[in-house]
């Protein structure tokens, strides 16, 4: 990070990322709160027998912050994979775009908050951002995922496979 | 006991106004203010609704899964109790004395994790308010805002950010969730190439830190009147102290000060903080009001985090961090600085102090050393206290013949400023509220002095409509009278 570089470089990664970044969030010793993990940890397991042109990253957190902009910068597709209570089971999938919503400046952005950051840090266009959200019950400290929530898991990682990375994985 | 405003002597008539949860605040916070058809007020509280059941969720596992698994109480500091478990598992496996790698290698965590913390608060939570003014339009008051007017700011706030991450990163071993901590040590020391990575960059972030120091200064000296008196109170101060009195946010002894900074306690091992501190249950809070016992739960509460720390050690043991406390400490003019919104500008003098230190840890062989773990004689409990970003943080167990806690106590930094929130938000109200026409302007006041202690309220579950934010008038008659609802989606 030295003094003469220009920040917008600084801001970029060292290496080329992976073309397509799927970030799961989400606390995962509370109940169904781990569905984003969850289905990182499974689709990572997967991989192997996924053929995504320019590779596949798979990222976890608690929830969103500023930094998550950085890790959208190269790619050419983000999925963005948490629990909801409000989408319709099994899950639902609609595509983010950068919007100054209430969740700007809290510990916990919304995928259009961090898409927001993106367009005002680092500049330029985003990369195509899709929201899989799974539908969740149950939120409670030291509680496992839910029987109704691991079924919407296995139907989101159907659909994740089938539908979002055949038609959006590709170049 | 109650304080000025904290109950109203006759709720019956008067209007309740719920700012549910706060905005910009982690987790569930809500604050209700009780006006009467003037719209003068009587009372307010600060209601955060955490921590219970995290005791339980503890009990009845093995000591060893304890500093991984407390991470998951906190999407915020997780490394703040990841090392504070980890220090009180220490204790039980008796660890008395780390090896000097497990020591550097745990500090090089935690000042990454502080420099993180604050470079998060300041650029992004705080600055707009601080830029702005706590009056703007929402719009220009988040991120966005700052960015398009002074775009440099916001970048070197995520760049700060990124850097303590990565220092995260590779001593706790993965960006969240690490393992690097055990009991009795480390699992691991900073690689070369690691090390050669973050030796690149530190120079460019004590820059930028000291760069951060000036602007807020230079805020809080371009409005004295404002900063001195908004949301401002006096109270007494404790903190962890480093043993030869130093700024120490990792080890020490503790040490609090009345308000006029006479001490009230010093060098007190934390083993035995039970004999100094006891916490109130109030009937309309979940969250404790922890005080000095010796003083009662009337004049013993205190404040912790960035503005009791800076004042409450005798000198910082980095030399430009040390100019920057020397300077707040004239502006204070020979007593303790109780302005609410001094919490910016100490916060910041730590910010820079956290990013010396990992310069200064880079440069010591020890973090690349390979003598991690250490043992002696196992006992049954274990008490681990660190000075986290927001204050001090108290980690609490006792195990059984089985090494399975049987009983654990967590006393978290925002629980310690609980009363000092309530109380600022207090003058708030009274100062700024009282009789006016309640606009999103004004109700912003409240959260400003919220923010500036920097509270975790977190814990929560941040799923998708599950935070909705809410304002709700209520009328004399307990009717609803209005409400507004923003959730995430917009």
């Amino acid at each position: 990070m030295e003094a003469d570089v220009p920040l917008d470089d600084l801001l970029r990664p060292r290496s080329p990322p992976a073309a397509v970044l799927v970030l799961g969030y989400g606390n995962p010793s509370r109940g169904d709160d781990a569905l984003g993990p969850a289905f990182v940890e499974r689709a990572r397991a997967a991989a192997g027998h996924l053929e995504v042109p320019g590779g596949i990253e798979f990222l976890t957190d608690f929830q969103l912050q500023v930094e998550h902009a950085l890790d959208l910068i190269g790619r050419r597709l983000a999925v963005f994979v948490d629990a909801s209570a409000d989408a319709p089971a099994p899950f639902s999938c609609s595509e983010v775009a950068a919007r100054r919503d209430d969740s700007h400046s809290s510990h916990a952005l919304s995928p259009s908050a961090v898409l927001q950051v993106y367009a005002d840090v680092v500049g330029g266009p985003p990369p195509r951002c899709r929201l899989l959200a799974i539908r969740g019950e149950s939120f409670e400290l030291g509680a496992d995922l839910g029987t109704a929530a691991t079924a919407n898991l296995d139907a989101a990682l159907e659909f994740f496979a089938r539908e979002i990375l055949r038609q959006d994985g590709g170049p | 006991m109650a304080f000025e405003l904290e109950t109203a002597a006759h709720p019956e008539g008067l209007t309740r106004v719920a700012i549910d949860p706060v905005s910009r605040v982690e987790g569930h916070g809500k604050v209700t203010l009780m006006l009467d058809e003037a719209g003068h007020v009587h009372q307010v509280r600060l209601h955060i609704v955490e921590f219970r059941g995290f005791e339980k969720f503890i009990q009845g596992r093995p000591y060893w899964e304890v500093p991984v698994m407390v991470q998951r109480l906190c999407g915020i500091c997780p490394v703040s109790h990841h090392l504070a478990a980890s220090k009180a598992i220490d204790m039980i496996v008796g660890a008395k004395r780390l090896t000097p790698t497990a020591e550097k290698v745990r500090r090089l965590m935690h000042y990454g994790q502080m420099l993180q913390s604050h470079a998060l608060h300041f650029f992004h939570l705080s600055s707009p308010d601080l830029l702005f003014g706590f009056d703007s339009e929402v719009g220009a008051r988040n991120i966005v805002g700052v960015a398009a007017a002074h775009p440099d700011i916001a970048k070197k706030g995520v760049l700060l950010r990124k850097y303590g991450q990565e220092v995260i990163r590779m001593t706790a071993g993965k960006r969240v969730h690490g393992t690097g901590s055990i009991p009795g040590g480390v699992n691991r020391s900073l690689s070369a190439e690691d090390r050669a990575t973050l030796l690149k960059d530190i120079y460019q972030i004590v820059s930028w830190s000291r760069e951060a120091v000036h602007l807020i200064k230079k805020l809080h000296l371009a409005n004295p009147a404002l900063y001195n008196s908004f949301g401002s109170f006096r109270s007494n101060i404790m903190s962890l102290v480093g043993n030869d009195g130093a700024l120490d946010f990792y080890h020490g002894t503790l040490r609090a000060r009345d308000d006029n900074g006479k001490l009230i306690f010093d060098n007190v091992d934390y083993q035995n903080y039970r004999q100094y501190l006891s916490e109130e249950v109030k009937p309309w809070s979940y969250m404790k009001f922890p005080f000095i016992t010796s003083l009662g739960p009337e004049a013993g509460w205190y404040k912790v985090g960035p503005l009791a720390r800076v004042q409450n050690c005798d000198f910082i043991p980095t030399p430009l961090a040390e100019a920057e406390r020397r300077e707040f400490v004239d502006f204070g003019g020979g007593g303790l600085v109780h302005a609410t919104l001094a919490y910016h500008w100490a916060r910041m003098i730590e910010m820079l102090h956290s990013a010396e230190t990992i310069k200064d840890l880079l440069h010591d062989e020890d973090i690349s050393g390979s003598d991690l773990v250490t043992e002696g004689e196992h006992e049954s409990r274990g008490v681990g206290v660190i000075e986290a970003p927001r204050g001090t943080l108290f980690h609490h167990y006792r195990v059984d013949e089985n090494d399975v806690v049987t009983f654990c106590n967590l006393i978290v930094s925002t629980t310690n400023n609980n009363q000092a929130m309530n109380e600022s938000i207090r003058q708030v109200a009274k100062r700024y509220l009282d009789g006016r026409q309640l606009t999103e302007g004004l109700l912003n006041h409240i959260e400003v002095a919220i923010r500036a202690f920097d509270p975790c309220l977190s814990c929560a579950t941040h799923a998708l409509g599950k935070m909705p934010l809410e304002v709700e008038l209520i009328g004399a008659d307990g009717s609803l009278v209005d409400r507004r609802t923003k959730g995430l989606g917009g």
